[in-house]
């Protein structure tokens, strides 16, 4: 089958949530109004909040919630065949993504524009908060491990990137020097950034670095591993307009040439889908596919940092509710537009199916891996480009992004210490140094714990963090919900994707579970038990703050 | 001459595009960290404003030589530094902002 038809039927499929069923859920369930006072108006400072234009929030909020993760997930979930990824990317983008987002912002500019943990606390409870806080910090303890492997994965595979990868990041020093120091216009600056970037890729392949074979009696893959969060740790201490702001930018320039690059190359190559529909013989250890899909791929088809991103700095710079819904639920559609990318890359970049089999070998490989190779597969024949370079552009675009999360990761983890620090009164916590010294450690435990001495296992935490990511847009959800119940509204469309989330969150962690009994890795079993915890106190607290929602509905409408 | 205008037309309007694209792109650049720089400021500015009036709260401060005909400049800005500082009233008795 061409992929042609997978990507017009995709994207088709998105544009039609988004000019159908996101009206039906802004004009029905959110009522969105355009008279009301956002808080970008009301508590217009300057700083915080900021009426915005809507395209500007739009590219802000998409490039903040599209990162590696949305091609990460979709690569390996592509094992059980492209039918079922493709589905729930597109599916879950129309009636799970786009409805979570949209329901975030408006959400939270409804209440002062005040983030979902603190509205889990005011609209469920201060236990649900509690809850809230632990899982968030799972999900970045998570992210920021499985990052670091994925990254260090890239690296190996692909030495050729070595150069532009940590070029870019000079790059980006360079470019933050010239806006904030010597206040140079940002459009000289962006194509002389974009000029550089590209040529160190295309220079990249031709000094290829590889780390020895043992340093210090470590492998090259823990050696990148430690670097990388070695560096994450420093960037992650800057101020934030040294590296974060200017490379959080060329980020978000690479991600539009990337994805226009991708589509255009797809069109013009017309390359076959040589994955199964579905994959009948898939590698032995394989998990099943039910409901370990709906864990592997979060990000591109419902995440629950979207709705942090959304009622954390989205919410504040809104300037009418009713472009809740462009930036949203059309910042979702964007994110599943990159998964589709992703699965199409992973599927058609194959000249045969044998050549993929041999990527899928295993559960958990492919990944990034897939996706640089396919796509560049697919790029060399759509634009003619040499098939090293093309693999060097899309493994600098992935590393980039991945590398951001972390060093964005890493701050707000050591956020969260420092709050520990400061609620339980511990003195040096609350410092920032030793509380990244602390982030880090609990990463690098994670990165080497779940996959033996040389992090290369670090991949099977994936689905977990999958787990975490979907309690997190739960309680998202909850919040909507409830917020619904009380004004009297239908709650079918916020409350179908909480139980749908919850039951495929719940049955995959009791799968993992087992597993991981079975092959004795206790280490993955005790995380596992503590997600598993989190997950049934927030079904718990599902249950309750709708049965008293519900009852406090009842109670005015019979008074 | 009636060829010229509409390429000043053009021209003009091109101009007032990449004006128009440029303050988007800036926005677009400076929006997710207006907070983040402006805490940053704010402890520099705390930092300096220490420096200057360390002399007068009792602290010993060989750069007061340079810094003490900053004082007067920096009145309006003492009122909100000290407050920031927990202090709700002036620490100082020649200072009297509030």
């Amino acid at each position: 089958m061409s992929a042609i038809l997978l990507l017009v039927l995709g994207l088709g499929g998105m544009a039609a949530g988004y000019f159908v069923y996101s009206r039906f859920i802004a004009e029905k369930i959110y009522k969105l109004d355009p008279d009301f006072r956002t808080p970008a108006h009301e508590f217009e400072d300057g700083v915080d909040f900021v009426p915005t234009n809507r395209f500007v929030l739009w590219g802000h909020h998409f490039t903040s919630v599209a990162g590696a993760a949305p091609i990460v997930g979709p690569a390996i979930a592509v094992i059980w065949g492209w039918l079922p990824a493709f589905l729930w990317v597109v599916l879950g983008t129309i009636f799970f993504a786009g409805v979570h987002d949209s329901g975030a912002i408006w959400a939270s500019v409804r209440n002062r524009a005040k983030s979902v943990g603190s509205l889990t606390g005011e609209v469920v409870g201060g236990r649900a908060r509690s809850v809230f806080m632990i899982v968030i910090f799972l999900v970045l303890l998570m992210v920021n491990a499985v990052f670091g492997v994925v990254i260090a994965k890239l690296l190996i595979n692909n030495p050729g990137a070595v150069v532009p990868v940590w070029g870019a990041i000079a790059v980006a020093l360079v470019i933050g020097q010239l806006i904030y120091r010597r206040k140079i216009g940002l459009g000289l600056v962006s194509v002389v950034g974009v000029v550089a970037l590209y040529a160190l890729i295309y220079i990249g392949p031709s000094v290829p670095v590889t780390l020895p074979e043992s340093t210090a009696g470590l492998s090259p893959n823990a050696m990148w591993i430690l670097i990388l969060f070695g560096y994450a740790a420093i960037a992650s201490l800057l101020p934030v307009w040294v590296l974060l702001q200017p490379r959080d930018y060329i980020n978000g320039l690479q991600l539009f040439v990337g994805l226009i690059l991708l589509y255009g190359a797809v069109i013009i190559a017309s390359p076959t889908v040589v994955a199964p529909m579905i994959n009948f013989g898939v590698p032995e250890g394989t998990p099943s596919m039910l409901p370990l899909l709906f864990v592997t791929i979060a990000c591109g088809a419902i995440s629950g940092f979207h709705g942090l991103v959304a009622s954390g700095t989205t919410s504040k710079q809104l300037d009418k509710e009713t472009d809740a819904r462009f930036v949203g639920y059309f910042g979702a559609v964007g994110e599943g537009a990159l998964a589709l990318a992703a699965i199409i890359a992973a599927t058609a970049g194959f000249a045969s199916l044998a050549d993929w089999q041999e990527i899928y070998y295993k559960f958990g490989e492919g990944s990034l891996t897939a996706f640089v190779d396919g796509g560049a597969f697919i790029l060399a024949a759509g634009t003619g480009m040499e098939m090293t370079v093309a693999a060097t552009l899309l493994t600098v675009m992935a590393a980039l992004f991945a590398g951001t999360t972390m060093d964005t990761g890493l701050r707000l983890q050591r956020y969260i210490f420092q709050e520990w620090g400061e609620i339980y009164n511990i003195g040096w916590m609350r410092k920032a140094l030793p509380a990244t010294l602390l982030s880090v450690a609990s990463c690098l435990i994670l990165a080497f714990g779940a996959g033996g001495a040389d992090g290369s296992g670090g991949l099977l935490i994936w689905p977990l963090f999958g787990t975490t990511n979907q309690l997190l847009a739960g309680l998202t959800l909850l919040v909507i919900t409830v917020m619904l119940v009380r004004r009297g509204r239908p709650t079918f469309y916020t409350l179908g994707p909480l139980v749908f989330l919850l039951v495929m969150t719940l049955a995959a962690l009791l799968m993992q579970l087992r597993d991981f009994f079975q092959k004795e890795n206790w280490f993955l079993l005790g995380l596992d038990l503590v997600v598993l915890v989190a997950a049934v106190l927030v079904t718990l607290e599902c249950v309750a703050a709708l049965r008293r929602a519900k009852g406090a509905a009842n109670d005015e409408s019979v008074s | 001459m009636s060829g010229a205008q509409p390429a000043a037309r053009l021209i003009g309007r091109l101009r007032r595009w990449y004006r128009r694209a440029g303050d988007l792109g800036a926005s677009y650049y400076n929006a997710p960290y207006r907070a983040a720089i402006a805490r940053a400021r704010r402890d520099e500015e705390d930092l300096f404003m220490l420096m200057v009036f360390s002399e007068t709260l009792g602290i010993p401060n060989p750069a007061t030589w340079y810094t003490l005909e900053l004082q007067p400049l920096l009145l309006d800005r003492f009122h909100d530094w000290h407050k920031r500082m927990g202090m709700p009233h002036s620490p100082l008795d020649h200072f009297r902002c509030c």
